[in-house]
């Protein structure tokens, strides 16, 4: 558990390390989980701790999420300003995107290599 | 007597003890009534604890930078657990290599799509600059999401807000959608739920089916990483737009 944290922080300060170093555009956290993903595939198993750990987070993820979430506490201003805009952006793009990537993941063009699709999409 | 209480309180209101404790409470709150409600969407504990501490501390009169000094214990986490991330796709790594290119076109497709129409539509509407930066992750999950937010120069507290927004709505609105488009495909439903509504739509996934879960878990951590990887070359060639 502990060895499994300590990783967890060891691969986001290398992240963080990273995005300083090359100047990326890319928050210090993604490229630590980029970089853990590709540990993982070269070592070919999750060590037990990292699972403990890593899952124990993952399960509280809600709770990590409320100070920033309260944090729209600051914005209000600026949500009633753009209230429209912002509500037709978010119903047209979650639709959008929906829209898209279940299209395009049915397609069966798509799955022309793998033979049968899976799913139920008759016959 | 009032007096004690108001030193109690001096001491409460500068302590890092009670935005810490009330966090959680509220989390605990949010998440009973979230059972009682049979999982709903809308009612998901995150909204509730959010809806719940505003205006705990509009009442008190307490600033949001003395209530972060005692949540920061908490958002601190936020780090690791998107390094963490990397377990559960690591799990999804046969899936994955078994339908790579059709995953890879709708998983890419799906994250821009979801990214450019936002910033589109808002700055068709008038939306400020800061407002679309931060409009722009809201279909990736919340720590990812603010992590680019603040790269890209929006306002990571709002994209938070947005996120959890667009939860609630990709789960209300996915079943419309599937119906209109009839996808009937499982794994098709849940990458669709996991991309567009992170883990919102991967516990709406998991509702219906263990295989759809999967998948949405899936979608949840791809997208993650592919916006986060897309948005930065892709949004300065939409400054044009967005201007």
């Amino acid at each position: 558990m502990l060895l499994g944290l300590t990783l967890l922080l060891g691969f986001q300060l290398l992240g963080e390390v990273i995005a300083r170093l090359f100047g990326l555009p890319l928050p210090g956290p993604v490229i630590g989980l980029a970089l853990l993903f590709a540990t993982l595939i070269a070592f070919g198993r999750v060590p037990t701790g990292l699972r403990t750990a890593a899952e124990g987070l993952l399960r509280h993820l809600a709770l990590l999420l409320i100070p920033a979430g309260v944090g729209i506490l600051l914005h209000l201003p600026r949500l009633q300003e753009d209230a429209v805009a912002i509500a037709a952006a978010l119903v047209v793009s979650t639709a959008v995107a929906l829209a898209v990537t279940a299209a395009l993941f049915q397609w069966r063009w798509l799955r022309r290599d793998r033979g049968t699709p899976p799913g139920d999409d008759r016959g | 007597m009032a007096e004690e209480f108001q030193d109690i309180w001096a001491f409460l209101a500068e302590s890092p003890l009670l935005g810490l404790t009330a966090t959680l409470v509220a989390f605990l709150i949010g998440q009973t009534l979230w059972r009682r409600l049979g999982n709903a969407p809308l009612a998901h504990p995150v909204l509730i604890a959010t809806a719940l501490l505003i205006p705990f501390l509009l009442l008190t009169g307490t600033d949001y930078d003395t209530y972060f000094e005692g949540a920061q214990f908490i958002h601190f986490l936020l780090g690791p657990a998107t390094v963490a991330l990397a377990v559960p796709l690591f799990d999804q790594l046969p899936r994955i290599r078994a339908l790579l290119l059709p995953i890879t076109v709708s998983v890419v497709a799906g994250s821009l799509a979801a990214a450019l129409s936002a910033v589109w539509v808002g700055a068709a509407l008038g939306a400020s600059r800061e407002t679309l930066l931060s409009l722009a992750p809201k279909s990736v999950t919340s720590p990812i999401a603010m992590g680019i937010a603040e790269r890209l120069g929006g306002l990571p507290s709002l994209t938070a807000g947005l996120v959890l927004i667009t939860g609630a709505l990709g789960c209300l609105m996915a079943p419309l959608v599937f119906r209109l488009l009839r996808i009937r495909d499982e794994a098709a439903r849940g990458l669709a739920l996991g991309l567009s509504a992170h883990g919102f739509g991967t516990v709406q996934a998991f509702s219906t089916s263990a295989a759809a879960g999967a998948f949405a878990g899936l979608g949840l951590g791809l997208a993650g990483l592919v916006t986060a990887f897309l948005l930065p070359v892709v949004l300065p060639w939409l400054a044009s737009v967005g201007g």
